[in-house]
């Protein structure tokens, strides 16, 4: 109990919050991050995702991905792309193991979304003359966005909590406060970090699941 | 510079043989690690979700909390829930476990939810017709009928657990993950693709062997398909 109030009092500290090594530098960089690789991600998966829906194929690389995905430890991507030759490059061997991780989850999801669209809605899209490129934008997307965006969320929340790796190898990051603990022996500087970490991951995934519960609403409104 | 004998060690390259067959033993000491954090946390998470999944199923109100929880727990970062447990466990291998355990339980509990509750309800009264009761009706007809979405959920649940302990580095039990740390300190390129690969390999072998369990368990599922 006593390092929780240690730790609560650590977080309540004005002088943590501040400066280059504060809590605030630390939250901005750990957002930076997370919404930089996100918005890569999203720019190499989703693409890729919903034309191979649209046209049907590649689901078994989708799914294999995924798997292979879970297999490999982020934080081992990320140590070897530091000692490869893109070392010096500041932030870039953690944006690109981030975004290696973040990619699957996006694929899969955004592959099965489009797969699930009936296939009578999509032949009456054809039947009212529809090309192909019409079909996938106004037809298979919306109607996939839910399956779309749950693949956005489990992307966001898993960047939010693997970003905290990049400061085991010595970036940015709220997961830094943690690091920092490690190495000064204190717990309560731990422990906080670690709820500050655990609050961020919570809230967006709470943000998420707000704006999911409000896009099909939006949609329909739209279409009404 | 000195010119560096003929090694791939002074050479420091990324694959070399020479530091396999010199630091054999060290490898083997954090392969038998990482194994054994991940089968007890895996084998722990699933002793948990079990009773969890199969009180969720009995009692409708006991599902939304059950499931609420553990999502919630699995949204907490690996590094954050490794720290926060500090405090109980100290710096041990006790502490990377109860962090797996935390993050399996989700994965694990969803799945034998979804399986319990695929049970087909016409099953379930031929079973109670039979004279099964509720304990028999659970282990002798529920549970197989649940197995491969069990299965699923502990493949998922391992695989992820492997590639998690490395994590565990940060307390200094990590298994592989140890050696890609210390690696990446000192800049050794071979130590750090070597763990790297291993650890690869360890969830490749181990979502084999569930397969294949899974395979010899389920032998109905293989001639339905049949």
């Amino acid at each position: 109990m006593t390092t929780l109030t240690d730790a609560w009092s650590w977080l309540t500290t004005a002088a943590h919050w501040s400066g280059e090594n504060g809590i605030g530098q630390r939250l901005v960089e750990h957002l930076f991050l997370t919404v930089v690789c996100l918005a890569l991600s999203c720019l190499v998966a989703l693409p890729v995702a919903l034309v191979l829906g649209h046209l049907g194929k590649g689901g078994g690389l989708a799914v294999n991905l995924a798997n292979a995905g879970r297999a490999v430890p982020t934080f081992a991507v990320l140590v070897l792309l530091l000692l490869s030759p893109l070392g010096p490059y500041g932030e870039w061997p953690t944006i690109i193991a981030l975004v290696l991780f973040a990619v699957p989850p996006l694929l899969t999801n955004a592959y099965v979304g489009m797969r699930g669209v009936d296939a009578d809605v999509v032949r009456a899209a054809r039947g009212m003359g529809m090309t192909g490129g019409q079909t996938l934008a106004r037809v298979e997307l919306p109607l996939a966005l839910p399956m779309v965006l749950t693949g956005v969320r489990i992307a966001a929340v898993q960047l939010v909590a693997t970003a905290t790796v990049a400061a085991l190898a010595g970036g940015g990051g709220l997961g830094r406060i943690i690091t920092a603990g490690f190495n000064l022996a204190s717990t309560p500087q731990v422990v906080a970090g670690a709820l500050l970490v655990a609050a961020l991951a919570l809230l967006v995934e709470g943000v998420f699941e707000g704006v999911q519960r409000l896009a099909p609403a939006g949609a329909r409104g739209s279409g009404a | 510079m000195t010119a560096p004998p003929d090694d791939c060690l002074a050479r420091n390259e990324w694959i070399c043989g020479a530091y396999v067959s010199t630091r054999d033993e060290i490898l083997t000491d954090a392969v038998v690690q990482h194994l054994q954090l991940t089968g007890v946390s895996v084998a722990l998470a699933l002793l948990l979700a079990l009773p969890l999944a199969v009180l969720a199923r009995r009692w409708r109100w006991a599902a939304g909390p059950v499931l609420g929880i553990t999502t919630v727990l699995y949204t907490i970062p690996a590094l954050a829930m490794f720290s926060l447990l500090l405090p109980v466990y100290g710096l041990s291998a006790a502490l990377v476990v109860a962090g797996l355990v935390l993050y399996s339980l989700t994965l694990l509990v969803r799945n034998i939810l979804a399986g319990l509750r695929a049970v087909p309800e016409e099953t379930r009264q031929a079973a109670r017709g039979l004279g099964y009761g509720p304990v028999r009706l659970l282990l002798a007809v529920e549970l197989p009928l649940a197995l491969p979405a069990v299965m699923a959920g502990l493949r998922i649940a391992t695989v992820s657990a492997v590639s998690l302990v490395t994590i565990g580095a940060i307390v200094g039990h990590g298994g592989l993950g140890n050696l890609i740390y210390a690696g990446m300190n000192t800049y050794f390129k071979a130590q750090v693709l070597t763990a790297s690969v291993l650890c690869v390999v360890i969830a490749v072998v181990a979502d084999l062997l569930l397969l294949g369990a899974q395979r010899l368990l389920t032998p109905w599922t293989r001639v339905q398909a049949a």
